[in-house]
């Protein structure tokens, strides 16, 4: 399954997490999955879509609701727990991925997802956002990026553009922008997506890939906050133009984009460039084809690196591979311990070592 | 030494002996150490110990800072210190010998090791002159022993290097001291076949080494005499020695058992509390759960994570861990689960001395984090009593719905003593239930006694409901920002700490039950308190000693306790933080009495500051 360090070396199968005989049980809709409190965030935010495609896709994988829990940090995201209808935490800023480490290692039977967002998760939760990463915990990560802190009322974020113009900095941010699909990548995500909030059925069809992936799953939703920072993504995402700036991805399918069809990405060298199918003699059989289970991620770091004006902005899978779960591999040494030993004995263990007794 | 009994010319009895090993850190003294005090264990004598070692793990060989020490006290009666002087100081260089020197009595036995006395070690040592022949040793008994010859010579055949053959040097060492005590060499000969079994060379030279150095006692002209120390008359039971990490990891295991809990365990290295990983991670039997975090958060993070999942959870650390985890601590406080936070403390602020011991993180669990944020608090006072208190920690955690801070120090995690085990079915099993009926379920409704919510754990139908940092109305759990539900959730969340003191066991006393003076302590001091009151109230002086196990609350009757002497003397090791809670909770002019040296008191320092504090009561 995997080589010596820990990478995958076989494409994942799909499974669902529950037997075709369960699934047939568990009938449940969007509405089972809506709580009881009212949604406080900003009228327009793009929070909005994002728990209604949430909650659309949740009855898909079967789990009853009380196997679900969602795990947030601080931000505007962290709300998302309340408004779910399932087990929710809403814990401490950037400290999500820990306690979800922790909730999945003790309890392998739980559906665990992670909402949290780009200052959350990239900076003051960074290291654990890699460490839960490099783990394989099988969690589903879905950060909400709008290039901005909202709920503090607009300081520059980790993924703000360079030079942007904040609150907390009046003559432009001097801190380079990190790339959160790079960093997932770099941390050994075994999935690897990014989606938009807008685009609802492509969220749904997203969020719905990373809820059945085995694993750590590290989703990256553009979303906008129409208070602080609107339109952050407006340039590749409305509408109008999104078919020519953006990279819709599938496995096995060539790189092609555009309104027309007409345009993809071959690679120059080390280099991707964007040509057009039909000029200079470029053909299809010239793009690169998406493989989002090669075993090794020079591809998908690649397509990480992509970003609008310079190439479309890819979404999409970028990453799907196998590896064992952290919290399989935690019992299955726990299982390979006592089929060695047997069960632990607790008297035997307080004896244990040199004893003498005392008449 | 207290000499007892002089049988003949050849054998004295003694009742209590304390010897020191100290060598370079690359020499295996806390191996030396540990091989002592396993057999003087097994032998049946009351053994206290106290490891003394640098955090470089290989300072430059030779040198000042490189000095690691290991002191045993063992003895036919009842002990509750490593000894506060050594009677014998073996010193393997001169580094060594200059570090220590200092602590040994006039009269005191000293053995070196000559060979290590060249120009070259005593240059690092700072020594102007050499010390075995300028005459500053005169006041000890001193005995130059040519140790890495000795042993070198019993090596050869075995085709080992030089360095190789010095590595085993200890091990001669240890059967000097076999010899000279009457100890068997049996369980170091097992230990060694065992540890050695894959590499029968190495094996072969330490059992020759060890043996080199007990033939060289029982032939030289040297030492005449050997001594005797018999076993002690302890409580009947079977014991074993047992550090207070051990114990601590062995405590929380068996709270798993007796809670009927899988135990989870979050933790990131840190000295002096990585030992109860290294224990913890070899339990997987238990279906122990170890994780190693990325840093102290993630370890804290992951506790709680695992005991909203229905976990015995649990996370330690040393003060620096714990100041990064404080945040987390205070989640925990605010979402009422179940957690234990491991303290074992060691001298601070920052890194401070790492290894060195100190018990000034009080303060910081009881009051370093944002807002009133109330945690018990509990603290064993012997390394086997951290048994006992991980299992107590345990059930308040549980009971009460509440993170519990369990201090330990690097005194008692690293010091041994003999551990009477306790029968399984001596341990009271610890009573937990999670909510099930989705008709009465609240997540903030509270156990009228206890004044504990429900836990409902993830995979419970019908109880499906959130919780978080923010702050929750009272019973329904919802987020809420009401002025008065805030004041009334805080009032209840110090209620329910507050209300665990009726739930402990009361404070008690040794010696009179009224008096001129109580010596007050909490922690590793106990074993020094004890001994001095021994002594004083042997001498006639009416003063008694308490020591607190429950730092939050402390025990109901403390205060009454407190009132029922003329004077209070509280020492520790730090400036004053016990005495600051006890002056500030009960309005008592209690005297604090402090020594931050990165060592444990001396019984000799608590006696002569108990004596000070009754001659001024008197004047």
């Amino acid at each position: 399954m995997t080589d010596t360090n820990g990478h995958a070396t076989t494409p994942i199968p799909t499974q669902p997490p529950l037997s075709a005989e369960n699934e047939t049980v568990i009938q449940l809709t969007r509405k089972d999955f809506v709580s009881d409190q009212e949604v406080r965030w900003c009228p327009g935010c793009g929070d909005y879509s994002i728990l209604a495609q949430t909650q659309k896709v949740m009855p898909d994988f079967g789990y009853p609701r009380e196997n679900i829990v969602f795990i947030s940090g601080i931000g505007c995201s962290g709300r998302l727990p309340y408004y779910m209808n399932t087990y929710g935490f809403h814990s401490i800023h950037g400290r999500a991925p820990t306690l979800a480490t922790g909730l999945k290692a003790a309890r392998p039977d739980l559906m665990v997802w992670v909402i949290t967002g780009d200052g959350d998760a990239l900076s003051i939760g960074g290291n654990h956002v890699i460490h839960s990463m490099r783990r394989n915990v099988d969690i589903n990560l879905v950060m909400f990026n709008n290039r901005i802190y909202g709920l503090t009322k607009g300081q520059a974020s980790p993924t703000s553009e360079f030079g942007k113009r904040t609150k907390s900095t009046p003559m432009g941010s001097v801190d380079t922008p990190i790339m959160p699909l790079t960093i997932a990548l770099a941390a050994e995500a075994s999935f690897v997506a990014r989606s938009v909030d807008t685009h609802t059925e492509h969220l749904q069809g997203t969020l719905e890939r990373a809820g059945r992936h085995a694993g750590s799953s590290f989703v990256e939703v553009l979303q906008n906050c129409n208070i602080f920072n609107d339109g952050a993504w407006r340039d590749f995402t409305d509408r109008e133009v999104r078919e020519d700036r953006m990279l819709f991805l599938e496995h096995g399918k060539p790189m092609i984009f555009g309104k027309d069809r007409d345009r993809g990405i071959r690679l120059d060298g080390l280099h991707p460039e964007v040509v057009t199918i039909g000029e200079s003699g470029v053909t299809e059989a010239d793009l690169l084809v998406h493989d989002e289970q090669a075993d090794e991620p020079y591809l998908a770091l690649m397509l990480s690196r992509m970003f609008w004006p310079t190439f479309p902005v890819p979404v999409g899978v970028l990453r799907a591979v196998a590896r064992p779960t952290h919290d399989r591999l935690i019992e299955d040494q726990i299982a390979a311990a006592v089929a060695k030993s047997g069960v632990g004995d607790l008297e035997a263990t307080l004896h244990g070592g040199e004893t003498w007794t005392v008449e | 030494m207290t000499v007892t009994k002089e049988l003949d010319t050849d054998i004295q009895e003694l009742e209590r002996v304390t010897i020191r090993f100290a060598g370079d850190s690359g020499d295996g003294m806390q191996l030396t150490g540990t091989q002592f005090t396993r057999t003087a264990a097994v032998f049946g004598n009351d053994i206290s110990t106290l490891p003394d070692y640098p955090a470089e793990i290989r300072a430059p060989a030779g040198s000042l800072p490189g000095v690691s020490g290991f002191q045993i006290s063992f003895s036919s009666s009842d002990i509750h210190t490593p000894g506060d002087q050594p009677d014998v100081l073996v010193a393997m260089n001169p580094a060594a010998l200059k570090t220590n020197v200092g602590d040994l009595p006039p009269g005191g036995a000293l053995i070196v090791n000559s060979d290590a006395f060249t120009q070259q070690n005593l240059s690092k040592a700072a020594y102007t002159s050499n010390p075995l022949t300028d005459g500053s040793l005169k006041p000890f008994t001193l005995f130059e022993v040519p140790i890495s010859t000795l042993n070198t010579s019993s090596l050869e055949g075995l085709g080992m290097t030089s360095k190789q053959m010095d590595l085993t040097k200890n091990f001669f060492a240890l059967g000097l001291m076999f010899w000279l005590y009457e100890r068997s060499m049996d369980p170091t000969t097992t230990w060694i076949d065992d540890k050695f079994s894959a590499r029968p060379v190495i094996a072969e030279a330490n059992k020759r080494a060890l043996k080199a150095g007990y033939a060289f006692g029982e032939t030289t002209e040297a030492f005449h005499t050997h001594y005797r120390v018999r076993p002690a008359k302890l409580n009947p039971g079977t014991y074993r020695n047992i550090t207070g990490n051990e114990a601590t990891a062995l405590g929380f295991l068996a709270a798993s058992r007796l809670a009927d809990r899988p135990l989870f365990y979050g933790s990131y290295p840190i000295t002096p509390a990585s030992e109860i990983l290294h224990q913890l991670s070899g339990y997987k039997t238990f279906g122990v759960k170890t994780f190693q975090a990325e840093d102290e958060i993630a370890a804290i993070g992951a506790a709680i994570g695992a005991s909203y999942g229905g976990a015995l959870a649990l996370t330690a650390s040393s003060g620096p861990g714990i100041a990064l985890k404080s945040e987390a601590m205070g989640l925990a406080v605010m979402v009422e689960l179940p957690l234990v936070i491991v303290d074992v403390q060691r001298a601070g602020p920052s890194t401070g001395m790492p290894t060195k011991n100190e018990q000034a993180d009080l303060l910081q669990v009881m009051f370093g984090r944002n807002g009133d944020s109330p945690m018990p608090v509990v603290a064993p006072a012997t390394p086997s009593e951290c048994f006992d208190l991980a299992i107590e920690a345990s059930r308040i955690a549980l009971k009460y719905m509440t993170p519990v801070t369990y201090l330990s120090d690097a005194f008692l995690a690293t010091g041994s003593e003999p551990w009477r085990i306790p029968p399984l079915s001596d341990l009271a099993g610890i009573g937990v239930s999670n909510a099930t009926d989705p008709e009465t379920f609240r997540p903030y409704m509270r156990d009228p006694d206890t004044l504990a919510r429900p836990w409902a754990i993830p995979g419970t139908p019908g109880l499906e409901h959130r919780i978080g940092g923010l702050e929750k109305a009272d019973v329904i759990g919802n987020v809420s920002y009401d002025p008065d539900n805030h004041h009334r959730m805080q009032t209840l969340r110090a209620a329910k700490v507050a209300g665990i003191a009726t739930d402990i066991s009361p404070l008690e006393v040794y010696g009179p039950a009224t008096g001129d003076l109580l010596i007050l302590g909490w922690g590793s001091t106990y074993g020094a308190i004890r001994s001095a009151v021994e002594r004083l109230t042997a001498d006639g002086k009416s003063v008694a000693h308490a020591h607190l196990r429950h730092l939050n609350p402390f025990p109901a009757n403390t205060e009454a306790v407190l009132r029922s002497y003329r004077r209070v003397l509280i020492p520790e090791v730090n400036l004053g933080q016990l005495l600051l809670l006890v002056r500030a909770r009960y309005l008592i002019d209690a005297i604090g009495y402090d020594r931050v040296r990165g060592k444990p008191f001396r019984i000799a320092e608590i006696l002569d500051e108990a004596e000070r504090v009754l001659a001024e009561g008197r004047s």
